[in-house]
């Protein structure tokens, strides 16, 4: 029998359905990559034109070997304790210059947080990811000072603010007023990572 | 009687267009999601370590990504399995990453040029011998800012 109506109208109902299928699909499978990672300066290669003293009392040195074991100030140490060493160091506070910390005060250990350094160094044969955990813990040191005075003072973390500080998508505003807090407070513990050249034995 | 009108010859009814829009979203959609912004493929192993003190890499025009590891099983019997760098699309020594910052700077515009970040995307079981080199590298070209990226999590599991 020959047809009569001509081709039959497909019924596209379901094309929007089959559609966001497809989007979600695409939507679920796809990790867009948003990398993060530990930001660190290197030491210019030139020396700098004066040479500056330093005392040693002001210099925390932490030393890794090929094993990843850690030599904290001449005293084998636990990487665990590494954090509360460096916190106790940066604001021992031996001059009493610093109205805002709460250390101990021992003369042998560091002036003022502006003064303390803190020098890693590393073996040849260090793993990769010891030196990360290493380096996490010092960092996270001073972030934890940095916090504590960012609340006491503003009343929320330093990390947060940094954070929107350098988020692009802060307006300008806010961000103006992020950069004199986020400043002060990078004053009062200015990060003082020193890393050595590496040994070689 | 209207029932048996014969049809016009070669007259067939409009295909219908209302689909049409969903077919051009999901295209629009489909390269939207396959079109990522890396511009290289991994020859090398690059299982990130884990560190909780991270910061996010905002803006991806100004970064400059070195990976570090050992090469991938299919490029293994040509480069060993010792780490190796690699820097775009191939393999290098560490005294090439110098001229490669240098040229990667240059493609840059200007106004960027002096706020670039080098990523190093270091496999967690490289040794730091290799990182030393690489960072002495940067500090000749004076490409000083960088960035260890990591994978958010505890710090002590790199440790196990």
């Amino acid at each position: 029998m020959p047809r009569r109506n001509g081709a039959p109208e497909v019924n596209a109902g379901s094309m929007a359905d089959i559609a966001f299928l497809l989007l979600i699909f695409f939507l679920v499978t796809t990790t867009i990559e948003t990398d993060a990672g530990l930001d660190r300066m290197l030491p210019p290669i030139e020396p700098p034109e004066t040479d500056v003293i330093i005392r040693q009392k002001n210099i925390f040195t932490v030393n890794i070997n090929k094993n990843g074991q850690l030599l904290v100030e001449d005293n084998l140490m636990d990487i665990k304790n590494l954090r509360e060493t460096a916190i106790a160091f940066l604001e021992n506070n031996a001059d009493g210059s610093c109205s805002f910390c709460k250390g101990t005060k021992d003369p042998s250990s560091s002036d003022n947080p502006t003064k303390a350094i803190i020098s890693l160094k590393n073996d040849r044969e260090t793993k990769y990811s010891t030196y990360i955990t290493v380096q996490n813990e010092l960092v996270g040191a001073y972030n934890d000072l940095r916090n504590r005075e960012a609340q006491r003072l503003f009343g929320r973390d330093f990390t947060d603010m940094e954070a929107e500080y350098l988020n692009p998508e802060t307006p300008s505003s806010v961000r103006d007023d992020l950069k004199d807090k986020v400043k002060r407070i990078q004053d009062m513990f200015p990060q003082k990572l020193s890393e050595a050249e590496t040994t070689t034995n | 009687m209207a029932k048996f009108t014969k049809k016009k010859d070669g007259e067939l009814p409009a295909v219908s267009t209302a689909s049409l829009p969903d077919i051009v979203f999901m295209l629009l959609f489909f390269f939207m999601t396959v079109t990522t912004m890396k511009d290289s493929s991994l020859m090398v192993a690059n299982t990130l370590p884990n560190a909780s003190e991270i910061k996010k890499l905002e803006k991806k025009d100004r970064v400059i990504y070195i990976y570090v590891g050992t090469p991938t099983r299919e490029y293994q019997k040509v480069f060993g399995t010792e780490p190796k760098i690699q820097l775009n699309d191939k393999f290098a020594n560490v005294d090439e990453v110098g001229s490669f910052i240098l040229a990667e700077r240059a493609k840059k515009p200007q106004e960027l040029q002096n706020v670039l970040t080098t990523a190093l995307k270091v496999d967690k079981d490289a040794n730091m011998g290799l990182i030393t080199d690489i960072k002495r590298q940067l500090r000749e070209v004076n490409a000083l800012k960088v960035n260890y990226t990591t994978y958010e999590g505890d710090a002590f599991n790199n440790l196990q």
